[in-house]
């Protein structure tokens, strides 16, 4: 029997994979053809959506870029009939498009994430799934357990870094009648889709994960903190959470053993400074999100005073590995400081965008141009900016730095929860600076005046750059407000808010110069700063500006050369977009 | 007289969504997930609503409040049939979210934060829905839309203009 399963993460069910799925299904049922139908999550190529695999008794072939008319053929012609249609494959036994993508990638966290059908614990379970937390039980004590993870030197997904046997050896330590355990999943920063794609891929993992923390530390209740707009990777974490129960996986004597352990999830609100951990605790004890002073550690009083481990989604996804496989295998992975495999979400200018996962110290060339293929459409590459709003700009130049959290740290950027957005010369430093700066502006939880008042000082100087309207001390004031905003703040918001700021100051000081004493933007994008024209050569008078424009800058008939008016432009830039003949230029 | 009739059918909502948060209370005791609840069954929080759960957990209103303003999720006021949120995290800004943005609000009439006359749309911005591969991203309901580009939005909300003709009509 063929067994047909359809990409549906998020990214596949936005690229149409829903509809898909259902034409298949329905074909499958109408004609009482003798195949199954499944759902699985992301596989990674998110270029490729929507992706449908065909497993039969000789091979699995992996369809691209299906859409309902070709479903209906691949049903026909492959299902139907055993004849596989070979030009739209790009993998199977004999065909092998996407090697390029693939072949550099280790497959830990992703392990079954695009292979197994998240709704169904009976495949993660044929995968090795929930055997650790049996091992575990039957065989290791806490104690052995924390070792075991500490020699793996497994550290923190979520953006410190933080080693994570040492965080559990903390919250081991204290003796209350009461722990949690809290799995982060708020991701909060733009640009990062790592861990939506491991809860719609591979729910049971973090499950699996969470359970075997829970034990190490003795806790006997968890939470999952969950970002309120992805509501597919709740609705998963659902599904496997009821499994759990109904098999007795979650409640009392798992296993036969003595440990107790229930979990439920949070839904977030929506606020990014929910992220941080102790403001994460006050959000799901119900209170406003605001995060407070440490020591006291959650480690020593978190969750409604008791002892709490806080860990990323990510991280808990490798644990079940590292328990199976053994600490040595995991840090035979990586660099000297950073063991393992990260997990990036590669999206910006580049051409294959989607999840990655690679070993530690491979560099950022390796990432962009032989997994992700380089730039998308004409571009140059400029530089990668990680972190998100806690991280930085790292320069084309710097291509062969190694991911490892020691060399990321060094260029004043961070490793962060894994958001790699790709950035050309169509990418103007200082508005993606002045981007950041205003997401942490506004996600400021306002308790300290740097983090409230400074990071407002410093986005309006960044506003009156890219409006050419600079003042000749303004750099020297934004490095100046920036050192103080580190110092001044409580929390990694405020601490980390000026690294988008500075990391461009350091590596493309020569943008904010020019917009500041040139009054250019040398990537034609601060509105201000540009002029468009038509240059009457390339433009054979089609319309298609003309049309575009809202404000009526434009004039010109059928067939002859038009003329933008630049007292009534408004730089929306939508005839530029509009042409097809680069008639339209920006100056 | 129907004035009665919706009067007695009103208050066995609200009794009913009473109990309903009653029970959510037992289960979680969790402040934020009562606001959650009330605002499925609302598609915003009235103020009644703060006063009865205030009632419930025996927390202040004032403090509900506080709680309310400070997550971007909840609403004090009305919403449209259809809420498009617009995505502006980083891989949509460096892919064209503005123009995204430019479109919708053309298309609509409204900025962000407004909802349309006819009660049909309301726009949202968030930072970022997680579908950067597919940037520029907008999400209506609960439905992500990807690779946007001005003729695809037209197309999009035309959808569900229609859709909602075809409902009203029934
Ligand atoms: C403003 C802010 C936002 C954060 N957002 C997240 C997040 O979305 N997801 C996450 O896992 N960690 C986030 N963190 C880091 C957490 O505070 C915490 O360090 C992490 O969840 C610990 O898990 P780990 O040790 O497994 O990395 C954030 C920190 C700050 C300061
Ligand atoms: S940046 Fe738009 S979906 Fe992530």
């Amino acid at each position: 029997m063929k067994k047909i399963s359809v990409g549906l993460g998020t990214c596949g069910f936005s690229a149409g994979g829903g509809q898909v799925f259902n034409a298949i299904k329905e074909l499958i049922d109408n004609n009482n053809i003798d195949a199954e139908v499944k759902e699985t999550g992301c596989n990674g190529m998110c270029y490729k959506e929507t992706l449908v695999e065909i497993k039969d008794e000789q091979d699995t072939y992996l369809y691209a870029k299906v859409s309902v008319d070709k479903a209906g053929k691949i049903v026909n012609e492959h299902v139907l009939n055993d004849r596989p249609i070979h030009d739209w494959i790009i993998k199977s036994k004999d065909i092998s498009t996407e090697d390029s993508f693939l072949k550099k990638q280790t497959r830990i966290v992703l392990r079954n994430c695009g292979i197994i059908d998240p709704n169904s614990i009976d495949e993660y379970m044929a995968r090795d799934g929930y055997s650790a937390i049996q091992t575990t039980l039957n065989h290791h004590s806490p104690v052995e357990v924390i070792d075991i993870i500490s020699r793996s030197g497994l550290r923190g997904r979520g953006g410190g870094g933080f080693l994570t046997g040492l965080k559990w050896k903390l919250a081991h330590e204290p003796k209350s009648d009461k722990k949690y355990i809290i799995c982060n999943a708020d991701e909060g920063d733009p640009g990062a889709f790592m861990d939506r794609s491991v809860l719609e891929g591979d729910p049971h993992s973090v499950i699996e994960g969470m359970m075997i923390a829970a034990y190490a530390i003795g806790a006997d209740e968890g939470f999952i903190y969950a970002r309120a707009e992805y509501p597919l990777a709740i609705k998963r974490l659902r599904v496997a959470l009821r499994q759990c129960v109904e098999r007795g996986f979650l409640g009392n004597n798992i296993f036969g053993s003595k440990f107790n352990f229930t979990l439920s999830i949070k839904e977030g609100a929506g606020a990014f400074v929910c992220g941080e951990e102790t403001a994460l605790m006050a959000s799901v004890e119900g209170k406003r999100g605001v995060p407070r002073l440490r020591p006291p550690f959650p480690a020593q009083s978190g969750l409604w005073g008791k002892p709490t481990s806080i860990n990323n989604v990510e991280t808990f996804a490798n644990v079940p590995w590292i328990m199976i496989n053994g600490a040595d295998a995991f840090a035979s992975y990586g660099t000297e400081n950073s063991k393992g495999t990260k997990v990036f979400a590669l999206a910006g200018k580049i051409k294959k965008s989607g999840l990655v996962e690679v070993p530690m110290g491979m560099t950022i060339n390796e990432i962009v141009f032989d997994i992700g293929g380089g730039i998308k459409g004409n571009g140059i590459f400029k530089g990668v900016q990680m972190g998100g709003p806690s991280g930085g700009c790292i320069p084309a130049s710097m291509g062969d730095l190694r991911i490892d959290y020691n060399e990321i740290n060094k260029t004043g950027a961070i490793m962060g929860s894994g958001g790699l957005i790709v950035l050309d010369d169509s990418t103007c430093m200082v508005d993606i600076a002045k981007f950041f700066l205003n997401f942490t502006q506004l996600e400021s939880c306002g308790k300290c005046t740097f983090c409230r008042i400074g990071t407002k000082r410093m986005l309006e100087i960044l506003e009156r750059l890219t409006e050419g309207k600079g003042k000749l001390t303004d750099l020297v004031l934004l490095e100046d407000l920036a050192g103080k905003i580190k110092q001044g703040s409580l929390c990694g918001l405020g601490q980390t808010a000026p690294n988008p700021v500075l990391t461009t100051l350091k590596y493309f000081r020569h943008e904010y110069e020019e917009h500041l004493h040139q009054k250019r933007c040398p990537a034609h994008q601060c509105p201000s700063l540009i002029t468009f024209s038509i240059i009457p050569e390339n433009c054979k008078g089609c319309c298609l500006c003309l049309k575009a424009c809202a404000v009526g800058a434009i004039t010109g008939s059928k067939k002859e050369v038009h003329i933008i008016d630049e007292k009534k432009c408004i730089k929306c830039g939508k005839c530029f977009d509009a042409c097809r003949l680069n008639a339209v230029q920006k100056n | 007289m129907a004035g009665d009739a919706e009067l007695i059918e009103e208050q066995k909502e609200i009794h009913s969504f009473k109990l309903d948060l009653i029970n959510k209370r037992r289960q979680s005791g969790s402040l934020i997930t009562l606001l959650q609840s009330a605002q499925d069954s609302y598609g915003y929080i009235p103020e009644k609503v703060i006063y009865y759960i205030s009632e419930l957990v025996a927390i202040p209103a004032a403090e509900i409040y506080g709680v309310i303003t400070f997550y971007s999720q909840f609403r004090l006021k009305p919403m449209g049939e259809n809420i498009i949120k617009i995505c502006e995290g980083t891989a949509c800004y460096v892919n064209g979210a503005k123009t995204v943005l430019s479109v919708l609000q053309d298309e609509l009439g409204i900025s962000v934060g407004e909802t349309t006359d006819d009660g049909l749309f309301t726009l949202q911005s968030v930072a970022c829905l997680g579908c950067c591969s597919l940037a520029p991203v907008i999400m209506i309901n609960n439905d992500t839309h990807g690779n946007l580009v001005t003729e695809k939005i037209r197309a999009i909300l035309k959808e569900y203009k229609v859709l909602h003709k075809a409902g009203s009509s029934n």
